[in-house]
């Protein structure tokens, strides 16, 4: 059961802190320049979007999740059961990024969860 | 996205990197996590006490400067392409771990298990055949 709950946790709080952090990062466009101080300058202007602050307070609930399920269950049984976040991902594109989904996508979605599925039954 | 070759390859050094550094990431938070113990008790003094043993682990403090660093080249790869490429598209990560939590860890992965990753990663296989963009360039 409590097994259950940090796995909604890491998959629901984590997929909307990507999906908040990504709708920041478009706002910012594409990084043409590798250099340090660049790249400082990027993160500077990144740190000032109120979605990316979002997301980084999901993406830390997210996180604290993932560190209790790793206490009690093994990285290789963990780390595949959170792939369910791709059916959460590709459902928050969809509808907050307003990203287009094709059929082969969700198809693909599909069999990630069946995997993530032979992975949860593999635990017993 | 432009449907360039210099991009493209830019983008798969990126995924990359996204790939081994979250497994690795999440493979030392794992043994920081196993050696602090479980969080099964639920009391504040308890809590505190997981906390302080979280936050002085030389693993976890590993495991998140691994995690920075996958999570630096996921948000320069967003800047050009969709979140509905590189999620799956850096879901190889997911049959990295295992075999690292099998080699460091020394983690028994049974068939089952194997096989569920195997899929996961034909599913991975399957998004990745699709294009990195999305939506209409502005």
């Amino acid at each position: 059961m409590l097994e259950s709950i940090f796995l909604f946790l890491i998959v629901a709080a984590g997929t909307s802190g990507e999906l908040c952090v990504s709708h920041a990062m478009k706002t910012l466009g594409e990084v043409h320049d590798f250099r340090p101080s660049a790249l400082l300058q990027f993160v500077w202007r990144a740190a000032r979007i109120g979605w990316m602050w979002i997301g980084i307070a999901f993406m830390t609930l997210a996180f604290f999740a993932l560190l209790a399920m790793l206490s009690m269950e093994n990285v290789s049984f963990v780390v595949p059961i959170t792939a369910l976040s791709y059916a959460a991902g590709a459902i928050g594109a969809t509808l907050f990024l307003r990203e287009r989904i094709s059929t082969q996508r969700w198809l693909g979605v599909l069999v990630v969860c069946i995997g993530v599925t032979l992975v949860w039954l593999s635990r017993r | 996205m432009k449907d360039s070759p210099g991009l493209h390859l830019k983008t798969y050094i990126f995924l990359l990197f996204i790939v081994l550094f979250a497994p690795l990431g999440n493979v030392l938070l794992g043994k920081g996590m196993k050696t602090i113990g479980s969080a099964r008790d639920w009391d504040p003094q308890g809590l505190f006490h997981i906390l302080l043993r979280i936050l002085t682990s030389g693993y976890i403090w590993l495991g998140i400067a691994c995690l920075l660093a996958f999570f630096i080249a996921y948000m320069l790869v967003l800047t050009w392409a969709d979140y509905s490429y590189v999620q799956p598209a850096s879901a190889f990560s997911y049959l990295v771990v295992a075999v690292l939590g099998l080699l460091l860890l020394g983690e028994k992965v049974n068939l089952l298990r194997w096989t569920g990753i195997a899929v996961i990663c034909l599913g991975v296989f399957i998004v990745g055949h699709t294009h990195p963009r999305t939506t209409e360039k502005a």
